[in-house]
């Protein structure tokens, strides 16, 4: 049979999985997957009755299909109900398996994605699609790093902390094209907790589960980026805050604390107040401490400034800031809002200027821009702050002409 | 055939009016640009015609070879920011004509005052693939 015949069957099929009861739209897909099937094994094994293969075929690949449509809105429910088909791997061997994929030795792109395809069971084209990039290269990258793991020796005993950062890199993919990248990385966490009971393990998932509860609330109109203080709070996930809580406390009260506990712990606190000035600002500072001794991590370290900036005042913040390099991605941003509420405008209207220039993506960009209209509206409201606006606008400019007006830097004067 | 709509920071062509730069817009004023652009797009991708859209940093340098087992040299940051490529978006579209249409409606976003900001954008198109036909 050649392509022409074979492509006669088409429509024929289409109708026979429509009359089953599929969708046209859905029916003509899954038809067209056989279809690229039957191309690439006809030749060498061509069936006995072209049709009802086609039919069996596509079927199969319509049933396929509507699974993990189903499952992208309850994998997890599904994975709960369906015991696994086949021979039922140990725990040792699914645990081999995460620790294989987060080898330590790949780069963390290929420990991703190899991670999404072995253990998350995503499709090469999902995985390519969720990140942007070309399926042929996704596909190169998977197979590089198969290649690069076959010869390593599988005895040692895996890096539980490499498995958890990666899925931590997949949760804050977050939701790009048709993959729910966030939802993986907690279903995979999920799985992970059945397999060990390392509580930095529940750490983690329970630390999606505070952010993933949050989600609705992130983002406003185009996309916009809504701060935690002017987040909608009714719209926040409180099934998903209550199963967060629940395991982070299991998982604390192990007394084996890491850095994902502390995170989870912070994060529960912001869930737990129904406003920005109701919440617990002085344990969650204690929270950072914590965090800043398990780490020593300088990112902890201005998170915590701004923490600081909230439990004791801005000024208190400012001071907490001074310990942290400039240089630090979001310095400005968490400068900016601490002058803010310190009451310097001018610095802080220059500062968020700075750091939209800064910024890592075009939601975090717009935001601190518009941060910085905002505070620059306040300024133009209030004629005290008009010659500071001045000058702040004139240093930005890189204006050097004269010195006056008070608050302009000596290094600008003549 | 495809399209590459060129944005350029404040740099390129000499502005048709007077821009105020982005710093000094209202909050409304900056949304209503953010929102156009979303919108653009949206309806680009309804049509079946928006192929990619992608913002830059301005941060960056410039980088050549310096010759046989020598590390690249770099320069940078940049100086001036203003001539630089902001971002860009790409189309596919059945005519030049309908790229020149669509370049104009999103150098109609609207800035300071909501009124429109006149951009100059660059329309370049693809050299494509050799076609089968007419070798």
């Amino acid at each position: 049979m050649d392509d022409r015949e074979l492509r006669e069957l088409v429509p024929a099929v289409i109708g026979i999985l429509v009359r089953r009861g599929a969708s046209f739209a859905s029916a003509e897909d899954a038809v067209q997957d056989a279809l690229v099937r039957a191309l690439e094994t006809w030749p060498d094994d061509p069936p006995r009755d072209p049709r009802a293969w086609l039919v069996t075929v596509a079927w199969r690949k319509h049933v396929d299909a509507l699974r993990s449509e189903l499952a992208r809105q309850g994998r997890e429910l599904a994975v709960e109900r369906e015991p696994p088909p086949g021979p039922v791997p140990t725990a040792d061997d699914s645990l081999r398996l995460y620790f294989l994929c987060a080898h330590p030795t790949l780069p963390t792109a290929s420990a991703v994605a190899l991670t999404l395809r072995a253990v998350g069971g995503l499709t090469t084209r999902q995985i390519a699609a969720a990140y942007l990039i070309p399926e042929a290269t996704m596909a190169q990258r998977i197979s590089r790093a198969k290649k690069r793991l076959a010869g390593l020796p599988l005895d040692q005993p895996g890096d539980l902390a490499t498995v958890l950062r990666v899925l931590y890199l997949v949760f804050n993919e977050g939701y790009s094209g048709d993959v729910d990248l966030a939802a993986e990385a907690i279903r995979i966490a999920r799985q992970l907790t059945r397999l060990t009971d390392e509580p930095e393990v529940a750490g983690l998932l329970a630390l999606m589960l505070l952010h993933h509860a949050r989600r609705a609330s992130r983002t406003g109109p185009g996309g916009r980026l809504v701060p935690l203080g002017q987040q909608d709070r009714s719209l926040w996930d409180t099934a998903l805050i209550a199963e967060g809580v629940a395991i982070l406390q299991a998982a604390l009260a192990r007394d084996r604390l890491g850095e994902y506990q502390a995170q989870a712990a912070i994060a529960a606190l912001h869930a737990d107040a129904r406003t920005t000035a109701e919440t617990d600002w002085v344990q969650i500072v204690e929270w950072y401490d914590e965090l800043l001794r398990l780490t020593d991590s300088p990112v902890v370290r201005l998170n915590r400034a701004v923490a600081v900036g909230e439990a004791d005042g801005a000024r208190a913040g400012l001071a907490a800031l001074a310990e942290v390099s400039p240089d630090l991605p979001r310095y400005a941003a968490a400068a900016a809002y601490l002058h803010e509420h310190a009451g310097d405008l001018p610095r802080s209207a220059a500062l968020y200027a700075e750091a939209a220039r800064a910024a890592a993506s075009v939601a975090e960009r717009d935001h601190l821009a518009r941060e910085g209209a905002r505070v620059r509206g306040q300024l133009a409201g209030d004629p005290q702050h008009h010659l500071a606006e001045l000058t702040t606008r004139r240093e930005r400019l890189g204006d050097s002409t004269s010195g006056e007006g008070g608050a302009a830097p000596a290094a600008t004067s003549d | 055939m495809k399209y590459l709509l060129l944005k350029h920071y404040q740099g390129g062509k000499a502005p048709a009016v007077d821009f105020v730069p982005m710093d000094q817009w209202t909050p409304e004023e900056f949304d209503a640009h953010v929102q156009f652009m979303h919108d653009f797009a949206a309806r680009l991708e309804e049509s079946g015609e928006f192929v990619d859209a992608q913002a830059l940093a301005p941060e960056g340098a410039w980088v050549r070879y310096d010759g046989e087992g020598r590390p690249a040299v770099t320069d940078g940051p940049f100086a001036e920011t203003k001539d630089l490529i902001a971002g860009w978006m790409v189309i596919d579209v059945d005519s030049w004509d309908r790229a020149v249409e669509l370049a104009g409606q999103l150098s109609a976003a609207p800035g300071k005052d909501g009124k429109p900001i006149y951009e100059w954008l660059e329309v370049r198109p693809f050299l494509a693939d050799p076609s089968t036909v007419g070798e």
